[in-house]
């Protein structure tokens, strides 16, 4: 075994877009692999849980765990990988709030489930039922149980760094890792734990080139429905774009293709519940002073709760819908 | 019963655990291949509205979300009967066949390819990419490398975004391309039909030319004999962004050809209570259990399948080595499962040429990229081949535009029933009474699924490597008896 | 000594007018319901949705807000925004599945001490009706980010 410092890469709920965001700083992997020895990444390379649970508690310097914490398994891992590591990435926006398989806890996991072996195509006799633990002629096999609703890995155990977006931006990513080598060499100081890295400090509306004036929303509408021009803010167009909460550091790359922020970055800085600032940026510039006036706006936003936690959902103060059953 | 649990498996969408039961004698008594994790797309999709769905159903897959992100869009149509500009598609299918492209390379180069340019007894240590680029050198690495710099390159241009586009909406795109962009992608897909024909090249050289790779692949162990999905355009010749769905039969016949809005007719899936995953199969052959042969409504949908449910290529280069691909494997249908490392490339060439093809259009830098739909949202579905397989998106919504059902019917899914055969008949032939269960033994196990490049073939460049496996033998008593490893 | 649920309701209160109410209310002698607890905001515009998602997921059965009526605000115009993000919160609230009746925008001038008082029993009657939200049971109330966890061990 050589002695650089140990790296480990793993996914829980996730897509895989992390890996590929990772993978797309192309040459910058080799430096990786000269700087740190990949231990574990079970997507890329061959070592497996045994392994990692063979390792010493803290060996491996850094984790990029990437994923929401949906099943047991998922929360298994969460806790062996804080074990094995010393220092714990809650890696893209799965990790850091949910992301999108969060608008799970918009419901609760019998109706998921129950949806998933109920669909048009599905064959399904009444009396099927998924089971966790199934009696087979050879043996008992298993599959994991789901939680009561996805969460986030800090629910459930301590992390100590942030980076957020789906994916983070390969050049973000890049940064990175060019600042913990530097750190490895003596060259530069780590953030202070719990700091969010790899993003502006800013709001995506700062990187965007768009034009802005005064916000007077006189309706929202929905973007097959205009042609909005290219050089002016999306959301004074009526558009509901996430820009006015959402974290800069992925340079505006939606609203330069013409398309609106949705949300993947995070909450910018101070921010502690990203639907909540999102509303009241969305509501503040309204132009209508009566409930008529108002309500008449925002019934362009047909699905206020998906607009507001698209992505935050499991990482809000209330993490889901009331139909979610108890932790 | 003695058991051994491979698990986790890697290289997969998600997560996957192969139990292999053996009888007292040590023979394969049977396998079990469970998906162990479920998100619930089709649930809590439902509420939203219907042009979030390209960006909400990327999230399915952040290997292919181009694959989501236009079946999504194709329904999102189809729910409005909207019909996009004819150079908004030519963009979507420009944007998806530079996917395609570093899609296809990827999982060549470092899933597939060490197989067999390395060899499958092949030391652990040398069966990877680093393998490879030992034995053939850095200057292949370095290309392997831009293809895929290439292939995002093309899709960020029109698609927004490297990894989980954004343009396309109900009616069309956000944008369209400059004139540089145009000249630059016309660039790197003539870069690109040369590193496709290299990489063929490639593959006749070191797998062709070794005999004991050609009875690999010509064997009857990685053999089925099943119905194959692709779909094609109005000369049934493979499209991967449009057209309807043909299946041909084991003995290579059409057995169905149906537009994307009749799939429901000609899909069904079973389900087990032992995995998250469904398997779908023909509904008008029937489920039949997990087995070969005509009257099996199981059905694969991969590389190989398109090639077998095709007529021809639509590009020249690829046709020519589409025949060649037929004559020397002796005729259509192929069913050996490991000619798809083989037909992959065949349609790397295709998608490299495809990138020209519309690059040189004129219409492709056209301002029309979106018609705004003027119809009442209802229903609709949108098909596309994902490299893995079809891959069918169907939407209910209300007269807003919102969400009231979904149904999915995910590229990989397709083929949850014939790697799961696949993958039992390969044990069954390596792991045998008397039989010493090493690390050779259990890659051989692993090559019976790989190439189906299961949604999430991104092997990467530069670490050691090959799956993790662990067999946990245990005794009548569960007492552990052997711990075959491989790291 | 009764067993019946007794809601707690959280009134995000403007200092100008219904704060005023409230306190005209009490030298008053007006009875009105206990179960309100009052938070004094200097302006019903200072009210940030966050504050409403926060006491839900604290516990509490439903919240009030109060301000000025709509062209009498202390600064001109600002609870016209307050009325903007409450209408947008509610439903988005709705949609989440919390009662309408659990969140509640009253104006008051710093007169309508009695009005004030009858509109928060009516209130505290209506959410008493619905029951306890008891947003930590449906939802696993943690703190906001788990500063120290500890380990279990096995893997």
């Amino acid at each position: 075994m050589s002695d650089k410092p140990k790296f480990a890469m793993y996914w829980a709920a996730s897509c895989g877009g992390c890996e590929i965001a990772v993978l797309n700083i192309h040459e910058k992997i080799l430096d990786v692999d000269a700087n740190f020895d990949v231990v574990f990444w079970p997507v890329a390379m061959d070592a497996k849980y045994k392994d990692v649970e063979a390792m010493d508690d803290g060996s491996i310097l850094l984790t990029l765990f990437n994923g929401g914490i949906r099943n047991d398994e998922n929360e298994k891992m969460a806790k062996l990988m804080r074990r094995k590591s010393k220092i714990l990435v809650s890696f893209g926006s799965c990790a850091c709030e949910g992301c999108i398989p969060g608008l799970a806890n918009f419901s609760n996991v019998d109706e998921i489930i129950d949806t998933a072996f109920h669909t048009l195509t599905t064959d399904n006799g009444s009396e099927f039922k998924l089971q966790t633990h199934y009696s087979v002629p050879e043996g008992e096999i298993h599959i994991p149980t789901l939680l009561p609703r996805l969460k986030t890995l800090d629910q459930v155990v301590k992390v100590d760094y942030y980076m957020p977006g789906c994916p983070p931006e390969s050049h973000q990513i890049a940064a990175v890792i060019d600042l913990v080598i530097q750190v490895l060499q003596g060259k530069a100081t780590l953030p202070p734990p719990g700091a969010t890295i790899g993003v502006g400090n800013s709001t995506v509306c700062d990187e965007c080139k768009r034009a802005r004036n005064e916000k007077k929303i006189k309706y929202f509408t929905r973007i097959q429905l205009t042609h909005p021009d290219p050089a002016l803010c999306l959301l004074e167009q009526g558009i509901p774009c996430n820009g006015p909460a959402t974290r800069s550091g992925c340079g505006a790359l939606c609203p330069a293709a013409g398309a609106q922020c949705i949300g993947c970055y995070g909450p910018a800085e101070g921010v502690m519940d990203y639907g909540s600032r999102l509303i009241s940026s969305f509501a503040s510039v309204i132009d209508g002073n009566t409930p008529q006036e108002i309500e008449k706006v925002i019934d362009g936003i047909p699905d206020p709760a998906g607009q507001f936690y698209r992505f935050s959902l499991a990482g809000s103060l209330l993490r889901g819908s009331k139909t979610v059953k108890s932790n | 019963m003695q058991r051994l649990t491979i698990d986790p498996i890697t290289r997969l969408e998600g997560h996957g655990k192969i139990e292999i039961f053996l009888d007292e004698e040590g023979n394969v008594a049977n396998t079990y291949f469970q998906i162990p994790e479920l998100r619930g797309f089709e649930r809590f999709c439902v509420g939203r509205p219907v042009e979030e769905m390209p960006l909400l159903t990327n999230r399915i897959c952040g290997v292919c979300p181009e694959a989501h992100h236009m079946a999504a869009a194709k329904a999102a149509d189809a729910v409005y009967h909207v019909d996009p500009p004819p150079a908004a598609k030519k963009l979507r299918e420009l944007l998806y066949s530079g996917f395609y492209f570093t899609d296809h390379t990827t999982h060549f180069y470092a899933l597939g390819g060490p197989d067999f340019i390395m060899g499958p007894d092949a030391p652990v240590a040398e069966r990877n990419i680093l393998g490879v680029i030992h034995k053939v050198g850095l200057e292949i690495g370095g290309k392997v490398i831009q293809a895929r710099k290439y292939g995002h390159t093309i899709v960020e241009m029109i698609g927004g975004r490297k990894v989980h586009p954004c343009t396309s909406i109900p009616g069309g795109l956000t944008k369209g391309i400059t004139e540089e962009q145009r000249k630059e992608i016309e660039q790197m897909g003539r870069w690109g039909i040369e590193f496709a024909q290299f990489s063929i090249d490639l593959f006749n050289k070191i797998v062709l030319g070794n005999k004991a790779y050609v009875d690999l692949i010509i064997g009857d162990i990685y053999t089925h004999h099943t119905y194959y999905m692709g779909l094609m355009d109005e000369k049934n010749k493979v499209n991967f962004y449009d057209g309807k769905v043909r299946v041909v039969d084991p003995d290579g016949k059409e057995f169905v050809k149906y537009a994307p809005k009749d799939y429901a007719a000609h899909i069904a899936e079973h389900v087990e209570p032992w995995t998250y995953l469904k398997f779908p199969y023909l509904k008008n052959v029937g489920w039949k259990g997990f087995v070969d042969g005509k009257d099996s409504g199981v059905y694969c949908a991969t590389p190989l399948s398109r090639l077998n449910a095709a007529d021809g290529m639509a590009t020249p280069l690829a046709q020519e080595e589409y025949e060649k691909f037929y004559s020397t494997l002796g005729g259509k249908p192929v069913h050996q499962r490991l000619a798809t490392h083989w037909a992959r490339l065949i349609e790397l060439l295709y998608a490299a040429e495809r990138i020209v093809e519309l690059a040189t259009d004129p219409e492709i830098t056209s301002p029309n990229f979106h018609t705004i739909p003027t119809e009442k949202p209802t229903e609709g579905v949108g098909i596309v081949e994902a490299p893995r397989g079809t891959l069918t998106h169907h939407y209910w919504t209300d007269e807003r535009g919102v969400l009231t059902k979904v149904n999915l019917i995910v590229g990989t899914t397709n083929n949850y029933a014939p790697m799961s055969m696949s993958i039992k008949k390969a044990a069954e032939a390596f792991i045998k009474k008397g039989v010493v269960v090493n690390e050779g033994i259990l890659n051989r196990v692993e090559m019976a699924f790989r190439p189906y490049d299961p949604c999430f073939g991104c092997a990467t460049h530069s670490l050691p490597g090959q799956m993790p496996l662990q067999l946990t033998i245990r005794n009548a008593k569960g007492e552990v008896v052997e711990v075959v490893k491989r790291d | 000594m009764t067993d019946q649920f007794e809601p707690v309701i959280i009134g995000f209160t403007c200092n100008w007018c219904s704060y005023r109410a409230a306190d005209l209310a009490g030298t008053a002698r007006v009875k009105y319901a206990p179960n309100v607890r009052l938070i004094r905001m200097m302006c019903s515009g200072r009210l940030d949705p966050t504050f409403v998602m926060k006491a839900i997921s604290g516990g509490a059965d439903g919240v009030l807000i109060t301000g000025c009526h709509p062209g009498e605000c202390h600064y001109i115009e600002q609870n016209y925004k307050a009325l903007r993000r409450f209408i947008l919160l509610k439903r988005t609230l709705t949609q989440m599945g919390i009662e309408p009746g659990r969140i509640k925008l009253v104006w008051a001038s710093a007169a309508e001490g009695v009005r004030l008082a009858t509109e928060i029993t009516k209130m505290v009657e209506e959410v008493r009706a619905l029951g306890p939200l008891n947003w930590d049971h449906h939802n696993g109330h943690q703190p906001l980010a788990i500063s120290h966890q500890p380990e279990e061990v096995a893997a």
